[in-house]
């Protein structure tokens, strides 16, 4: 035991006495966590918009007031003519123009129902799409509101509800993707590079002359790193909750276990990488192409595991990070209790434990 | 332009932050001389080595290489010098071909003088079997004799040679002497680091760096009659003893 | 008592194209107490040799013991009791050395406490930059480090894998000083080096090239076996003078050494001989006189026949 604790403690003093290596692996999940909640958010914010109105009601007023408040518009300009339409889309100014006809609330009082046209400025698709979305949200609960009290009678509602994420917050899906791909950097990355770089300066040779049983050595090697990783991921939920205020739903015991346990295959990962490569750039590429990149393609987090191809689809059974992002996603944005995940969790738990003994079986008492 | 003297350099001075590595070393090397420098390890030869060869800035003092400052004209001291090291000279995973050939073009060779003179190196080095075996798998001794030729490839007048023979059988490290010789005849200047105090003995004159300075320098012959050596290994002993950095590294 | 007992070791490289026969048929007993020197250059397969007996390589053939235990089945057991220090000083660059000892001491189960007077000597000399990281020392002091760490758990038999190689000429004297030192505690050392002049300081020597040991035995009876009479020559055109001496039918080899140039004779030729052919060569200066061989001289004989 105290040859493990001495062990432990070189590691820790390897990772301490690199200093720059140390800032990079506990800053990393905080700028991209910033990087995805804020750069490169899918939500539109404060789009401009401008209006033309001809009927100048109290129904356009309110409908126009209602958009102007909310988070995604803000309002620029009221046009006079169709002409003024062209002109402010080609100075950029707006996005998207609201076109109410004469007589807008009289026609919807008595024929119950009254036109409005939504152009955007689709040069930008995505942000046409989101922003018509939301307006057409926005007047629709107006038309709720108005008629509320009265049963239309060919009236069909749609009703679309957001599920889990009523404001279509982009941010909730990255928050698991993110935590992921941290823990694929760190633990895999950094555990396989740090067991090579023993045997490259050679003192894996002294070691393996001594009586110290080659476990110990590569389970010290992972302690340091379980533990940043343990920082990292209550550094990533403490920047969701209150930074990007996506909620914790679920048990927070739960969702920490669930972690450890993902950092736990993680490591096993870089562990298999470290007996099977010699050489620390070979271990970087193993797990960069190897691992880091189908966990950004394959775990749902960028693409949709249903919209990919079949075959895709298949192989991303094998990506631990897939099973893990249901697993936080359930968690932690729907709030579910272990029973829902106890497959995801089980196939984790059986990852882990295959790659623990194939990099034990691989690890080698001797040179070659 | 001195046509004599290939190396010149006054009060050659470098710095690290407090460190003095090379403490204003003034010397020449004649033109056609196989001149040794010698040192224990952290006496400064490789940063002075560096600096004549145009890798590092020296942080005061003078040097001409082949008349060329080596402040301003790094460029013109690098086409006429060639260098070779024991840990760095050839690609492992190219052909002794390729290498050559590699080596031929960095210096702006024509096609027809790379192969003409390959095949004459190929000729004399004993190697034509082995032109297309990667370099990785020659011999450690062969390696450091192509390498040699590879680094006086382009006729250079001035070849940096550091530490060339380490770990390589006596009868090959002999051999590659030969070589040095047959390179000093044909006019090129020799300027060689070792560990080998014997390989001194051949050197027509010998520097020894202690701390940073060049504590004497003469043919072989006087310095062992100065410090009553019977050979250069106790000259070097007497005078690396002294050191009293060379534990500070 | 022997410490060390080789008997036909052999290890192959199998590569895509070709076996290397790095170890052939090796064998060679060193007694306990003993400071015996594996002698060649880069390439004639101390390393493998040494990694064999270490038990970090399994042998392709033959067998070895260390201390009286097996290398391939008690291997756990010679990992308990031998010091290991390879080529490359391998040491944790970014701790100090006072770090370095302590991870050492522990990792086979002691303290440096403990042993502190086995290392004492050597230790002493580096005390005053124990708080030093190992990556800052010098090349002298890492191999002292590097020569503390391996010794530590006071260990039966120490293999230095070329401790000296890459190390100037003071630092080598003294690290051969502190072996000697060493001996006299009573610890078996296995020493490699590609420098012949080392041969000399140690009690027995095997000579070694492509994967064969030439010959072994004391430095003396090794140098008693050289049968030829070596002439040192020394002329003003030294280049020259080598020419000649190789071109002469007299001399079955000549070779440069140091200030001199060794001429080996063939027995039906004398020194006035090769003094008259050197004269009308060109050389009235020629300075001729006989010289002993040293290990360098025979071991150059022994590659070649």
């Amino acid at each position: 035991m105290k040859q493990f604790i001495s062990f432990v403690k070189k590691e820790f003093l390897h990772i301490l006495r690199d200093t720059k290596t140390l800032l990079i692996l506990l800053g990393m999940p905080i700028a991209l966590i910033m990087i995805f909640g804020f750069a490169l958010t899918t939500e539109v914010k404060n789009s401009k918009f401008a209006v033309l109105d001809f009927s100048k009601d109290a129904a356009t007023e309110e409908i126009i007031n209602e958009l102007n408040a909310s988070r995604y518009f803000d309002l620029v300009a009221a046009l006079h003519t169709y002409q003024d339409i062209e002109a402010i889309f080609h100075k950029g100014k707006a996005k998207m123009i609201i076109v109410f006809p004469p007589s807008f609330k009289s026609d919807l009082q008595h024929f119950n129902t009254a036109p409005v046209q939504i152009i955007a400025d689709a040069s930008d698709p995505n942000v046409a799409t989101t922003l018509t979305g939301y307006a057409t949200t926005i007047i629709m609960d107006y038309q709720k509101r108005v008629t509320h009290d009265r049963k239309l009678p060919h009236t069909i509602n749609t009703q679309v509800r957001m599920l889990y994420n009523p404001q279509m917050k982009g941010t909730y899906s990255f928050v698991p993707g993110v935590i992921s791909m941290i823990l694929m950097l760190v633990c895999t990355m950094m555990t396989a590079i740090t067991v090579v770089r023993e045997k490259e300066t050679g003192t894996m040779e002294v070691l393996l002359v001594s009586p110290v049983q080659p476990i110990k050595v590569i389970l010290a090697k992972a302690v340091p790193y379980l533990l940043i990783s343990i920082v990292n991921i209550i550094s990533i939920l403490l920047l969701s909750v209150f930074v990007l205020d996506v909620p914790i739903r679920g048990s927070l015991i739960l969702l920490l276990s669930e972690s450890i346990l993902f950092t736990i295959t993680c490591l096993s990962f870089g562990l298999l990488i470290s007996t099977l490569t010699d050489s620390q750039q070979m271990a970087m590429f193993i797990s960069l192409t190897g691992l880091f990149l189908p966990t950004l393609m394959l775990s749902g987090f960028l693409f949709p595991i249903e919209n990919m191809p079949m075959v895709l689809q298949v192989v991303s059974n094998i990506v631990p990070a897939r099973w893990y992002y249901q697993i936080v996603r359930a968690v932690m944005i729907k709030g579910l209790p272990l029973i829902t995940v106890w497959k995801e969790t089980f196939i984790l738990t059986g990852m882990t434990v295959f790659l623990l003994m194939a990099s034990l079986k691989n690890f080698k008492t001797r040179l070659a | 332009m001195d046509t004599e003297k290939i190396i010149i350099t006054e009060k050659l001075t470098k710095r690290f932050a407090d460190f003095v590595a090379v403490d204003a070393i003034s010397f020449f090397v004649n033109k056609g001389e196989i001149f040794g420098f010698l040192g224990a390890n952290g006496a400064g030869k490789t940063t002075a080595m560096r600096m004549l060869c145009g890798l590092s800035k020296p942080t005061a003092g003078k040097a001409t290489i082949a008349g060329f400052d080596i402040y301003r004209q790094t460029e013109k001291i690098k086409k006429n010098i060639g260098y070779m090291s024991q840990k760095f000279s050839l690609y492992e995973d190219l052909t002794v071909k390729e290498n050559i050939r590699f080596y031929g073009g960095i210096y702006g060779k024509s096609n027809i003088f790379i192969k003409e003179k390959a095949a004459l190196l190929l000729h004399q080095l004993k190697l034509e079997k082995e032109a297309d075996k990667l370099v990785g798998d020659l011999p450690l001794g062969w390696k450091q004799k192509l390498a040699f030729s590879v680094a006086i490839f382009h006729e250079p007048q001035l070849v940096f040679l550091d530490e060339p023979t380490g770990g390589v059988d006596p009868v090959t490290r002999r051999e590659f002497w030969n070589m040095i010789y047959e390179a000093s005849e044909r006019g090129i200047t020799i300027f060689v680091t070792t560990h080998y105090m014997d390989e001194a003995e051949y050197c027509s004159r010998v520097a020894i760096m202690v701390d940073g300075r060049i504590e004497a320098l003469d043919t072989p012959e006087v310095l062992k009659s100065t410090y009553t050596a019977t050979t250069m290994d106790d000259v070097f002993l007497q005078l690396a003893r002294k050191a009293q950095r060379s534990e500070l590294g | 008592m022997t410490a060390v007992a080789v008997n036909n070791l052999s290890k192959v490289y199998a590569t895509k194209k070709e076996t290397i026969d790095a170890v052939q048929h090796v064998s060679f007993d060193v007694a306990r107490g003993e400071l015996f020197g594996i002698i060649g250059p880069d390439g004639a397969g101390k390393t493998s040799l040494f990694r064999m007996l270490t038990t970090l390589l399994l042998p392709d053939g033959g067998s070895a013991t260390v201390d009286g235990s097996d290398i391939v089945k008690d291997y756990e057991a010679i990992r308990q009791k031998v010091g290991y220090m390879p080529g490359r000083f391998s040491l944790y660059q970014d701790l100090t050395v006072e770090e370095n000892l302590n991870f050492f001491a522990t990792i086979f189960n002691t303290t440096v406490g403990a042993n502190y007077d086995i290392i004492k000597d050597i230790y002493v000399q580096i005390e005053p930059f124990k708080k030093r990281r190992a990556g800052k020392l010098s090349g002298g002091m890492k191999q002292k480090l590097a020569l503390s760490c391996a010794l530590i758990h006071r260990p039966v038999v120490l293999f230095l894998d070329e401790p000296t190689t890459g190390v100037d000429a003071v630092s080598r004297k003294e690290f051969w000083e502190m072996l000697k030192r060493l001996k006299q505690q009573g610890i078996t050392i296995l020493v490699s080096t590609p420098y012949m002049d080392e041969a000399a300081l140690c009690d027995r020597v095997a000579l070694m090239q492509k994967g064969k040991i030439l010959s072994a035995g004391t430095p003396a009876s090794i140098i008693n076996a050289f049968n030829n009479t070596i002439l040192a020559v020394k002329s003003e055109k030294m280049f020259q003078l080598l020419r000649d001496l190789k071109a002469w039918q007299g001399t079955e080899d000549s070779y440069s050494f140091g200030e001199y140039h060794h001429a080996v004779m063939k027995k039906e030729f004398s020194e006035e001989q090769l003094q008259n052919y050197l004269v009308e060569k060109g050389h009235p200066d020629v300075e001729i006189k006989p010289t002993q061989p040293n290990i360098e001289d025979c071991f150059m004989q022994l590659m070649q026949s």
